[in-house]
């Protein structure tokens, strides 16, 4: 265990070029080239405002805002169980080919899809600005905790997919369905408002659950998140990525052959 | 300590009948999803010594690569042990992980930290990698840009500059042009002659035989024979040429067999090392079937251990009369001097109609010598020569 930290360690050169490639290599080509890290957030918030503060009216206020400040962080999960899933499937040649520690894969497009949701929040709070609602700091001082938690639960779940999908494909196309009914069980698109009382406890067994409220919370309402939410939430993550580091370290050992 | 230690080594892959696995087929036919166990390796066990250059010969589908990728840990073994001290580079592949949209510059601190060296160790070897490379100003265009020569030789650049101590190769030297190849023949030499230990699979003998002092040939997953190149490459050839033999088949039945050969020296005693520019004489011995006289043509020819055609004669070519050939007797060849350079080599002969030129009998390395001169020139032949 610790012997393969400190290979993953040693391999830290490999994660940050992964990483410098996923962001660097995607938009390489055209012409606004890494600009569209912050316009495609922008733009789909745009989008947002427009559709629900004129077409489909919402009783929330600022609700492109109450979405987005979920959205966000919830695509970051999802890129978990959709591209993640395919991870190792994509690296084929390089599994069967040369030797590094498998982990340095789901690590590297985690921490990619990471920065990824921290350039959109840097539009997130220019529109929390620009807008007028503001930036509460009692509140803002806790975001780095949720991010960490949810780093983890990220990363864990990111191993379970890309690992599992190696020996039993159709994870792969059953991950947008999945995706697509757990953002359904989770307040995104909705507030938590709508979930009876007694049902609360079984909803905040998901593991996003918390953490989104937490998210809303800082960003949207501008009060500091319940210790008892971020309790769970950590909680959760915790028990999911040792889960996942067990489970990708079992399964890796046959990647190269079952490619 | 040594740098490898492999030991009871076992390793099978699955084979199945299908290569589904979509959930329909778990569900429905999840006892009838056989797979057949493919033995790759049975029981391998061998040390290498640190600074030990190691050639992994036998044929296809022999396990080499399967121990090559084992060592390397892309695979786990069934059962058995791995122990690798040191650290490893494995050139399987030439520039995993390149991005063609990178530069060259770029793409060599992505390729290198694939080997798992740090930022600040690839900017210390950068300047050293881009030298070798040869690629100059082009170094920072996108790799996109680059033939296919240009790719392998900055792969080749990095895999070998990033401080291995062991070397694992498969059938990389095959790429690029005659004088990169030659190129990284010279470095291989440089890194073994630094202590690193080199473990390489190569269908090539003579670069083999270049840069290793020792020789493993697999057998279906075992270990067949192992010792210097120069001891085992021969017989590993044999057993070779023996499967890949031309179909000519001789007539049958045979009127005449060669029963055997030797080498004598110019004293005429029987010999199978030439230590120097003597002459020679080569013995073939025959027998006939029956009981009269059969006309034959011989040809002899002179490989070296890593089958190239040294030399090559046949009466019939040089206006010799046909033999007649009678009972049991033997066929003499004096050769005046053997310029052959030092190594090992054997004889084939074959004895053919003088008209129809049809095949009587061949021998397929009827005869093994080698030559040692006392000087150690290198090169194909060995030219006498006086300085003045």
């Amino acid at each position: 265990m610790m012997g393969y930290l400190r290979e993953l360690y040693q391999y830290r050169e490999m994660i940050v070029s992964l990483v410098r490639k996923d962001l660097r290599g995607r938009y390489k080509g055209s012409v606004l080239g890494f600009l569209w890290t912050f316009l495609n957030p922008l733009l789909q918030l745009i989008v947002y405002t427009v559709v629900f503060s004129h077409i489909m009216r919402s009783n929330v206020e600022h609700y492109a805002l109450h979405l987005f400040a979920a959205l966000v962080p919830w695509m970051f999960f999802s890129s978990a169980l959709t591209t993640g899933a395919r991870l190792i499937l994509d690296q084929k040649n390089m599994i069967k080919k040369i030797y590094f520690p498998r982990a340095v894969l789901p690590i590297a497009y985690t921490l990619s899809s990471f920065c990824n949701m921290l350039f959109a929040f840097v539009i997130v709070f220019a529109v929390l600005l620009l807008s007028g609602r503001g930036i509460v700091a009692e509140a803002v001082i806790y975001l780095p905790v949720v991010l960490g938690i949810q780093l983890m639960l990220v990363l864990g779940v990111n191993l379970i997919t890309a690992s599992v999908t190696v020996y039993w494909r159709d994870l792969e196309h059953m991950m947008g369905v999945i995706g697509m009914a757990w953002m359904y069980l989770t307040p995104v698109v909705y507030s938590i408002d709508l979930i009876p009382l007694q049902w609360r406890q079984l909803y905040l067994l998901n593991p996003m659950a918390p953490l989104i409220l937490a998210y809303r919370s800082i960003l949207y309402d501008g009060v500091p998140p319940a210790p008892a939410l971020l309790l769970r939430g950590f909680l959760m993550a915790a028990v999911i990525l040792p889960m996942g580091a067990f489970l990708f370290g079992r399964l890796q050992k046959r990647f190269a052959e079952v490619l | 300590m040594p740098a490898i230690s492999v030991s009871q080594l076992h390793k099978s892959f699955r084979v199945y009948a299908d290569g589904s696995s979509t959930l329909k087929d778990r569900l429905l036919f999840r006892h009838r999803r056989k797979y057949r166990l493919q033995p790759v390796l049975r029981g391998v066990s061998l040390e290498i010594r640190k600074g030990e250059a190691v050639a992994l010969i036998g044929r296809n589908g022999c396990g080499k690569s399967t121990l090559l990728k084992l060592i390397s840990r892309i695979l786990y073994p069934d059962a058995g042990s791995v122990q690798v001290h040191g650290r490893v580079s494995s050139l399987l592949e030439l520039g995993a992980g390149f991005h063609p949209e990178m530069t060259g510059r770029e793409n060599i601190f992505t390729n290198a930290s694939v080997f798992g060296l740090s930022h600040g160790e690839i900017r210390s070897r950068l300047q050293e990698i881009i030298d070798f490379s040869r690629l100059g100003d082009a170094i920072d265009r996108p790799v996109r840009t680059y033939s296919s020569g240009m790719y392998m030789r900055l792969a080749f650049a990095v895999a070998i500059h990033v401080g291995a101590d062991i070397l694992l190769i498969d059938e990389i030297l095959a790429v690029g042009d005659a004088a990169f190849q030659a190129k990284c023949m010279e470095r291989l030499l440089a890194l073994k002659a630094q202590g690193v230990t080199i473990v390489i699979v190569s269908h090539s003998m003579s670069q083999l035989e270049r840069i290793c002092d020792r020789s493993i040939w697999l057998e279906q997953g075992e270990i067949c024979m192992d010792g210097p190149p120069g001891m085992v490459h021969p017989y590993y050839l044999e057993q070779m040429g023996r499967q890949n033999q031309p179909c000519e088949q001789p007539l049958m039945p045979s009127p005449v067999h060669l029963t055997g050969g030797r080498l004598l020296d110019a004293k005429g005693e029987p010999t199978a090392c030439v230590t120097e520019d003597a002459s020679l004489t080569l013995c073939l011995h025959y027998q006939t079937t029956e009981d009269t006289c059969v006309q034959a043509a011989v040809t002899v020819a002179v490989y070296r251990s890593d089958a190239l055609l040294c030399w090559s004669s046949n009466t019939t070519l040089t206006g010799e009369a046909a033999f007649d050939l009678h009972g049991t007797g033997m066929l003499q060849c004096e050769i005046d001097m053997a310029p052959l350079a030092n190594g090992q080599y054997w004889v084939d002969a074959a004895l053919r109609h003088p008209e129809t030129n049809a095949l009587l009998d061949a021998a397929h390395r009827m005869l093994l010598f080698s030559v040692e001169h006392s000087t150690k020139e290198k090169g194909v032949v060995h030219l006498p020569h006086r300085w003045k």
